[in-house]
């Protein structure tokens, strides 16, 4: 019987033959044991809580190795043909006992297919969370440009829980730097709606409630031109065109001065 | 009763706010704070909260209260150390500091006292308050 | 899962709450200001009660759904309740000498919230928080 199952199973080359060949065994050991007592119907018994703790194991690895769904589950429901088969040639003379032991391998099968499925899409779920939580960490990095002087280059579209994860970053360097500006630079931000305004209002918000100082740079022409027509007021915010004329702003409010070195004197530093 | 410690530091006043504060402790600050500063003549107002884990709604107006207050005792107020997670939770209740001027550290904040003590006394009187609306 | 019920009659219980909810930001795993934005709505609720009711209760309990997990507040007063729901949910709307912002702000700072009041009847906030904040 198990090398039915294994037959069958093989079809699958995303996994190496002994890998398969070790999960099929560990499954139908698990279910074999389960079904030696006698029950049938209830899979969400003790009964079968290896066989399930089995399923789910090799369901969610499958999630996360790329498997399709219809690979997953073809694990579980191959082995109908397989116990079929076996129990065709067991009673091969009896067809009433046949029909009603096929009749019970195919719900169990039924049953623990679903199973599968079930934590399969869990598996798939968590690698979701854990990728989107993964593009929130990746796209916003803050920058220290400067002793005091934070940037934070925004790429993208500016949501709410985008906007979280740019405000925990920025204020939390801002403790760890005691950085007194932070320039929010939104050139990589296709659109600003009124609803993207009110996040960057509450960076800025949140910015100067720490005590440090926010300028919103890479305002592009057009972003300009929406912010005005929906009538959204940034007055209060230090705007600049690009992310160099914010530096200019930072650099004069900590005192400090950037400066062509001259050319005769050059040698002399050398 | 419990206290909050006020000390003096040359012509300002700095409060460390390190316990929970329950609305009558708050208030006390409050009394506290403003006969402090008319017994003393000081010009400004540290408020250090970087112990704190939560502001509310009350505890925001507390501090804009000492913050009017002692404008018109002609003493600034400069709220320090706010956490981030504070600021975050601030910003989303709706919470509008009035008049509170807000400071990285004690010695950013003892710098902006300073700096406006300077403007005032120069005849220049500084905006109102920092927050936007 | 626990579920914990304190009762709200001074100021110094909200101390003993928010403890609490802190132990079962810790379960959850839930990151610190999330924590922070529930236990300030929790202090805005408190405080609502006992101005207006002078007592009341809250209950606790992590909920999940899914694979989601979250908290769970209840809290539960019979005091005066509220005549005008809509209007006490807005921006600084007040019949005391506060700030107004206790119930919206409070709203805005968690992931779900109802509330349930009529004269005379008391009220009853319930509002949830899910781990990543959303």
């Amino acid at each position: 019987m198990k090398m039915q199952v294994d037959d069958t199973m093989q079809r699958n080359n995303l996994v190496s033959r002994e890998e398969l060949q070790r999960q099929s065994e560990e499954l139908l050991t698990a279910l074999l044991q389960a079904i030696k007592k006698g029950n049938f119907d209830n899979v969400y018994t003790d009964d079968y809580a290896q066989v399930n703790d089995i399923l789910s194991d090799i369901s969610v690895m499958r999630a996360r190795q790329g498997f399709s769904p219809r690979e997953t589950n073809r694990f579980v429901l191959s082995l109908k043909q397989a116990l079929c088969d076996v129990l065709e040639q067991e009673h091969a003379g009896t067809p009433e006992v046949l029909y009603k032991e096929i009749l019970q391998v195919n719900s169990l099968l039924d049953n623990l297919s679903i199973i599968a499925f079930e934590t399969y899409i869990k598996g798939r779920e968590d690698v979701i969370l854990r990728q989107s939580d993964e593009i929130n960490e990746i796209s916003t990095p803050v920058i220290r440009v400067w002793e005091g002087i934070l940037a934070l280059p925004i790429i993208g579209t500016l949501d709410s829980s985008r906007t979280q994860t740019v405000m925990e970053n920025l204020l939390q360097e801002i403790v760890e730097t005691g950085s007194s500006i932070a320039i929010l630079d939104i050139s990589g931000v296709p659109t600003v709606d009124s609803m993207v305004a009110q996040h960057l209002i509450k960076t800025v918000s949140a910015t100067r409630l720490m005590g440090a100082e926010c300028i919103i740079s890479g305002i592009r022409p057009e972003i300009a031109q929406t912010i005005v027509h929906l009538g959204i007021d940034l007055s209060n915010i230090v705007t600049k065109a690009t992310l160099a004329s914010a530096l200019q702003v930072a650099f004069a409010r900590l005192n400090l001065q950037v400066r062509s070195i001259d050319r005769m004197a050059a040698p002399l530093l050398k | 009763m419990e206290k909050i410690p006020i000390l003096r530091m040359g012509p300002f006043l700095l409060v460390t706010i390190q316990v929970d504060l329950y609305d009558q402790l708050a208030l006390n600050l409050e009394n506290d704070l403003i006969s402090s500063i008319s017994k003393t003549g000081a010009k400004g107002v540290l408020i250090d909260i970087s112990a704190l884990d939560i502001v509310d709604s009350f505890m925001g107006r507390i501090l804009s209260n000492i913050a009017s207050m002692s404008r018109l005792m002609d003493a600034g107020t400069v709220v320090v150390g706010m956490q981030p997670a504070v600021a975050i939770t601030l910003v989303e209740l709706g919470l509008k500091l009035h008049g509170v001027y807000t400071a990285l550290t004690i010695e950013k904040g003892i710098a902006l006292l300073q700096q406006q003590f300077t403007l005032r006394t120069s005849g220049q009187e500084e905006d109102t308050s920092s927050q936007d609306e | 899962m626990s579920n914990h019920t304190i009762p709200i009659v001074r100021e110094q219980d909200f101390i003993l709450i928010r403890s609490h909810i802190q132990e079962l930001c810790a379960e959850t795993g839930m990151n610190l200001i999330n924590q922070t934005k529930l236990i300030t709505a929790a202090s805005e609720l408190v405080r609502n009660i006992l101005n207006y009711a002078k007592s009341g209760k809250v209950m606790m309990e992590i909920v999940s759904i899914n694979a989601r997990q979250g908290i769970k507040l209840t809290f539960t007063d019979e005091g005066p309740g509220i005549e005008n729901l809509q209007a006490a949910m807005q921006d600084g709307y007040s019949t005391s000498s506060g700030m107004g912002l206790g119930l919206p702000g409070a709203k805005r700072l968690v992931s779900e919230f109802a509330i349930q009041s009529a004269p005379g009847k008391g009220t009853i906030v319930t509002l949830i928080h899910w781990k990543d904040g959303h």
